[in-house]
């Protein structure tokens, strides 16, 4: 295995009764990556995050964490927060959070130390003795963070981790995110919001239908999936040209027209002089397909297929 | 452990420092105080809300006639107006019954007397009728057989049975019947109660984690047994804290009772009793009845020890046994209200096992039934209990071992059996389970 991979997941497979969750399940996750965990409901995302947390075991197939074979002295090096978030609603939050910082081995002292750090960077001062009944949602969502980060761990595993934030919370959350990662941590990020997978991941892994459909660096992810599309937006009338436009329309938004070419890319600068004449180009840019372009893609080529 | 410690450390402390346990922990022997009080109340004024039943009766054959006993409950008034009888409607008169004895009926020949009524009669006041009349006609034939009226007041006897333990040895010890099926049956309710409140508690904490999803959180970090356990015994100790408290508050009630009715003959009476030797003299000399002084010594002669320790033990045996099938329950549903099915065959034997004792058990404590009762876990923590007060331990110390070594073995199996149910089911959402797959998961690994 590569030095550089913290987590890998060996041929996993797990069935529960009469189906399978997950079928020969391998996943590579680079050290110090935000690796972005992607597939529709009901994959086997859960189950395999599961696995990882040792909630359950694997049928077969091995997880192997930090080069050692994944075993239970590894719990309190992880840090999950699950989809579905729980809280004790009676508890008091500085309380709520040193019980689960020494449910994770933090003496009492240390586990309390952290906790106040944390709700002091979270703005939560005023309701450290309040209980969690009493918190909004947002703010209930920033103890559940604190909870998983506390301990320190070296792998974070994040199921939805931005649902039910406001967009200043989730800027937070994200740089919360990218913050562990600089120090150090190794980032699973499990979702469906295609946008902040584009935005914060380094790397992707896509789970349709319990078996792996995709893995790889954001950016070699998106140019296996071009199709050489090329867009334009200029003012002026094209006029006869040697490549002949896929569209051409109005961008009433802009008060621009966009055509989008396919072409070789070795033809892009030919095509870029010959524009260059006829039109005033405002822009010239590649269309990678976005992430959720391609996801949807593979969860269709699997429907029919 | 340590994780273990911690969980039953947060499960005691938000309890204990909830208000509506300060609240309970006052209230409940106030209110099962209250509720006694009202039960002996109404049991010793038994005329209360009882009217008189008031009867009319038509003597065809006048040897009743005016001699039926008449008291609060019964009022017997005669007629001979009996060309009225059937016309009569009981409606208007102030009589709720009439009876109807006919001229045949004699001495020796008591077949034929009716009662009319328009509510139907209950068995308590056929009983009593039937006594009356009984009573009348047996008086008659007693001034027949030339038995006097001073003769027939001194054939009124009372035995008052003291009863005496006895050892191996032959020792005596005098024991007092109904302070041992008080002190029995006072420990086996509670431990009852117990076990169901603190039971359908551990149940309802198992679904609060689940339906919070807070145990996806918490099993991350630790194992789903250790979080039962940690469950389990947190609210043991809430109840333990609870009877603590009760025994505390009780003693000092006690003893203030104790001085302020009895002074400091309670001493002298309990030194004497502790001996064995207090004569109906020594009771006169301390200005008590024969009763207060049976209870007493009665008292005194019980093995404090021994039902302390048995309280303990099937306190805690039958708690630890019947919590872990309470959280497995917890575990295989998601709402409170399924629980319903799997709950049945969890109260049944106790409600069973509460019900028999206060008939079978109590009335042959060393029975055939009360033995095998005693034995089996899932009654023992409550018949055993029962039975306790009852027991000579030099010669019955196999039938404790036995029930305590069982009780101990089928809890490490429900604890196990739930363990496996609890870890599949805390994380099964959406679905009810059947008993089909409850079994399933006994079997799953990892």
């Amino acid at each position: 295995m590569n030095e550089h991979t913290f987590l890998e997941v060996n041929n996993v497979t797990k069935g529960y009764e009469g189906h399978l969750a997950i079928k020969n399940l391998n996943f590579a996750i680079p050290k110090g990556s935000i690796y972005g965990l992607l597939g529709p409901n009901g994959a086997g995302k859960t189950t395999l995050i599961r696995i990882i947390n040792q909630i359950t075991a694997a049928d077969s197939g091995e997880v192997i964490f930090d080069g050692e074979r994944l075993n239970p002295s590894h719990i309190s090096r992880i840090g999950y927060l699950p989809e579905e978030r729980g809280l004790y609603k009676k508890m008091k939050v500085l309380e709520q959070i040193i019980y689960f910082g020494r449910l994770k081995d933090l003496s009492k002292k240390e586990s309390e130390k952290r906790a106040l750090f944390w709700i002091d960077k979270f703005g939560l001062n005023d309701w450290k003795y309040k209980k969690v009944e009493e918190l909004s949602k947002g703010m209930a969502q920033k103890v559940q963070f604190i909870l998983t980060v506390l301990h320190e761990p070296e792998l974070i595993i994040l199921d939805e981790p931005f649902s039910g934030f406001d967009p200043v919370n989730t800027e937070l959350i994200k740089k919360e995110i990218q913050l562990l990662r600089k120090n150090g941590a190794t980032v699973i990020f499990s979702t469906h919001r295609m946008e902040s997978v584009e935005e914060i991941c380094d790397y992707v892994g896509m789970i349709n239908l319990s078996q792996k459909v995709l893995e790889g660096s954001i950016v070699d992810v998106r140019n296996s999936f071009k199709k050489n599309e090329y867009e334009v937006l200029y003012r002026g009338d094209l006029g006869d040209l040697t490549y002949s436009p896929k569209s051409t329309n109005f961008e009433q938004r802009l008060s621009l027209n966009k055509s989008v070419f396919i072409i070789d890319p070795t033809e892009s600068r030919a095509l870029i002089s010959e524009l260059n004449k006829q039109v005033e180009i405002v822009s010239f840019s590649e269309e990678l397909p976005s992430i959720k372009e391609i996801f949807i893609q593979k969860v269709e080529e699997g429907k029919n297929g | 452990m340590g994780k273990i410690g911690l969980i039953t450390w947060r499960e005691y402390i938000t309890r204990v420092r909830k208000k509506s346990f300060l609240i309970m922990t006052i209230l409940a022997p106030l209110l099962i105080a209250l509720f006694y009080g009202i039960i002996i109340f109404l049991a010793v004024n038994d005329s209360i809300g009882q009217e008189t039943d008031k009867i009319l009766v038509y003597d065809e054959s006048h040897l009743v006639e005016g001699k039926l006993f008449s008291d609060d409950r019964l009022e017997f008034s005669y007629t001979t107006d009996w060309e009225h009888r059937s016309n009569d409607s009981l409606s208007e008169s102030v009589y709720s019954g009439r009876i109807y004895i006919p001229d045949t009926f004699g001495l020796y020949n008591t077949r034929g007397v009716v009662y009319e009524s328009e509510n139907s009669l209950s068995v308590e006041t056929k009983e009593r009728i039937n006594n009356r009349i009984e009573k009348a006609v047996e008086d008659q034939k007693m001034v027949q057989l030339g038995v006097s009226e001073s003769a027939m007041d001194s054939l009124k006897t009372h035995v008052s049975l003291k009863a005496l333990t006895l050892s191996e040895e032959g020792e005596a010890k005098s024991s007092s019947t109904e302070l041992n099926t008080v002190i029995g049956m006072g420990a086996s309710f509670v431990i009852y109660f117990f076990i169901f409140l603190y039971g359908v508690q551990v149940m309802k904490g198992v679904i609060e984690e689940k339906t919070n999803r807070i145990v996806e959180v918490i099993v991350s970090s630790v194992k789903p047994f250790e979080l039962m356990m940690g469950k389990v015994f947190g609210l043991a100790m809430v109840g333990l804290t609870q009877i603590l408290i009760w025994i505390i508050f009780s003693g000092i009630l006690m003893s203030v009772i104790s001085f302020a009715v009895f002074g400091s003959q309670v001493g002298d009476i309990a030194d004497a009793a502790q001996v064995g030797s207090l004569s109906a003299e020594q009771m006169a000399q301390f200005g008590m009845n024969d009763m207060i002084g049976n209870i007493i010594s009665g008292f005194m002669s019980l093995n404090i020890p021994f039902i302390m320790t048995s309280f303990i033990v099937y306190f805690l045996g039958g708690y630890l046994m019947y919590s872990a099938l309470f959280a497995a329950v917890g575990a295989a549903v998601d709402a409170e209200t399924d629980t319903q099915q799997f709950m049945l065959p969890i109260t049944l034997p106790l409600v069973f096992s509460i019900a028999l004792s206060t008939s079978v058990v109590l009335r042959d404590p060393n029975g055939t039934l009360s033995f095998w009762l005693s034995i089996i876990p899932l009654t023992s923590p409550i018949v055993m209990m029962v039975r306790a007060p009852f027991l000579n331990l030099e010669t019955q110390w196999w039938e404790v071992l036995l029930s305590v070594g069982l009780l101990i073995g089928s809890f490490c199996f429900t604890i196990w059996m739930a363990g496996k149910i609890y870890r599949t089911g805390i994380l099964m959402y959406g679905k009810k389970a059947t008993y089909k797959e409850l079994f399933k998961w006994l079997f799953y690994k990892g």
